[in-house]
């Protein structure tokens, strides 16, 4: 089942777009997510990643092109709060989305907002909590709490929407190395035992690495496609656009570019690329 | 210099205060003020003394941390009582010098403020650290719904509240950081005259001023995301229920009250 569907979709935070072509931030970007996938997008700053990802929720609306989401064109009004329920987003600045003080009446936000009934609310705000590991935090301050933690609470507040899709962007570009493992742990968690479709928008190579799909982006549009074995090698394309590749398929590609032609192209784990060095090595020996 | 900050802080806790009910706990606030100033003897004063003493050691806060919101208020205090001790001119002399005069009214007169003022303090700090500010702003909410009625919007006055106490402690780290940030760019910031440091602040307030209008930006989308869209048909996570404790307490504020009322009848100590 197609979750998420895009055609042609175009963008300019200019009223009049018409004046000058360089307004556009999107420029006709067709893309379509399953259900259940986990979909990186990549993308330099001011490659439209961000903009895209505002389409998703109904937070931006089409200038020209169409989004459906669960199967909703993102321009019927009255299914706005419909569309955002299911289609929950995460920021980047874990401090700026939190809304009450507590934990708990933070996770609680949104459910009350839909007008679910008080006993409902009890037991999703405690599903939510413990999806993302903060029970012992239930009822402390949030301002208390490290960026992971209040990263994971953004989670939370989500959750209890109950939304088949979920949209991060950036999510952990302010946090600490510890804080970013905590957060990719934890959307890593909720697509696979939840099913939940996932789209993250990222600048790390690493967590793009570990997703099942990565959409790189230039310019507004959609310049690569595919899974991160498929998508990585392509290291040079990859530096045109400003982007780094993961470490290890870095290593690979300047090698081979030394002439080891007989080193994979495609590695993208540091245990991968030990592997295949040791291959390399042993074979020489041989 | 902003670690002091402990007003309007919520302290978790399971004491009978914590328990009650947030609009029990306004109105009792409410009613306590209003009884500080209906004792007019030394008699119920020291009840509500007594009283406040109870319930500061019934809630379990540390005196550290009332010390803190009570430090600030002191040299006002301390000002005012004085001030009362020269101008309250009564018939009972106790001592003369110069042109200053202080009788035994005076001194009572005086009294009175600092204990009324202290107490004022330490009665509304209680009820802020014993409440989560989610509950003292849905509690405030509830006892003012029905002024809704003449389109007060009430509900949009509470989640303001709700928002800005979550902030404070967002937007003082901030400062401090901010602070922090403008020194080691060689900021003088807490000597010279009173005018030179007031301009010292601008340099600290215009980023914040920046930060808190980019913060709220965010937060706005990120709570469109959430599906808000003003007070119609949201629900809550606590249902506000009137318990025993609750009961205990309005009866309890009832006696109290009519105890300081009695009490002022007595002779002693009345001005």
């Amino acid at each position: 089942m197609k979750h998420i569907i895009t055609r042609d979709l175009t963008f300019a935070y200019e009223q009049k777009p018409e004046d000058n072509a360089e307004n556009f931030a999107l420029r006709g970007v067709s893309v379509s997510i399953e259900k259940g996938e986990l979909v990186a997008v990549l993308g330099h700053n001011g490659s439209g990643k961000s903009t895209f990802a505002k389409h998703l929720n109904a937070i931006l609306l089409p200038s020209g092109g169409s989004v459906t989401v669960a199967g909703i064109d993102t321009t019927e009004e009255d299914k706005l709060y419909e569309i955002r329920r299911r289609a929950g987003m995460v920021f980047q600045n874990p401090d700026n989305q939190l809304v009450a003080s507590l934990v708990e009446d933070d996770v609680a936000f949104a459910p009350e907002n839909l007008g679910v009934e008080p006993a409902e609310i009890r037991r999703r705000v405690d599903e939510a909590i413990e999806l993302v590991g903060m029970q012992e935090y239930k009822r402390h301050e949030v301002h208390r709490l490290s960026g992971g933690q209040k990263q994971r609470v953004a989670i939370a507040g989500v959750i209890a929407m109950q939304p088949e899709i979920l949209i991060f962007d950036e999510p952990t570009a302010m946090l600490d190395p510890r804080g970013r493992a905590e957060v990719m742990a934890t959307i890593e968690r909720l697509n696979r035992e939840r099913g939940i479709t996932v789209v993250l928008i990222t600048h790390y190579m690493e967590e793009a690495a570990r997703c099942g799909r990565v959409i790189v982006m230039d310019e507004g549009r959609v310049l690569l496609d595919g899974t991160p074995r498929e998508v990585f090698p392509q290291v040079d394309r990859l530096r045109e656009v400003g982007l780094d590749v993961p470490q290890p398929t870095q290593l690979m590609h300047d090698l081979r570019a030394l002439g080891f032609s007989q080193l994979p192209g495609d590695v993208l784990t540091e245990e991968e690329c030990v592997e295949a060095l040791v291959a390399q090595i042993g074979g020489a020996h041989a | 210099m902003l670690n002091g900050f402990s007003f309007g802080q919520y302290f978790p806790g399971e004491s009978a205060l914590h328990r009650m009910d947030a609009r029990v706990k306004l109105l009792l606030t409410i009613g306590m003020i209003v009884a500080l100033f209906v004792a007019g003897g030394a008699v119920p004063m020291a009840l509500l003394v007594a009283l406040t003493l109870l319930l500061f050691i019934g809630s379990h806060i540390p005196l550290t941390v009332l010390w803190r919101s009570v430090r600030g208020i002191l040299p006002l205090v301390i000002f005012m009582s004085l001030l009362n001790i020269f101008y309250i001119k009564g018939p009972t002399v106790l001592a003369q010098f110069w042109i200053f005069t202080i009788t035994l009214e005076g001194v009572w007169r005086a009294i009175f403020l600092a204990v009324r003022i202290i107490l004022l303090i330490v009665v509304t700090s209680l009820l802020t650290y014993t409440t989560s500010p989610i509950d003292l702003t849905d509690g405030l909410e509830r006892l003012l719904s029905p002024l809704k009625k003449i389109h007060l919007p009430v509900h949009d006055l509470a989640m303001i509240m709700t928002i800005a106490l979550r902030f404070i402690p967002t937007l003082i780290e901030e400062t401090d950081k901010i602070m922090s940030a403008q020194k080691a760019r060689g900021a003088d910031i807490d000597s010279g005259s009173l005018v030179r440091r007031v301009r010292a602040t601008i340099p600290i307030l215009v980023p914040l001023f920046v930060s808190a209008v980019r913060r709220a930006t965010d937060l706005a989308v990120a709570m469109d995301c959430r599906c808000y869209h003003g007070g119609e048909g949201r629900t809550r996570l606590k249902q506000m229920k009137l318990h025993r404790v609750d009961l205990f307490g309005v009866l309890g504020y009832a006696c109290i009250l009519a105890a300081v009322i009695g009490l002022n009848f007595l002779p002693f100590g009345v001005v």
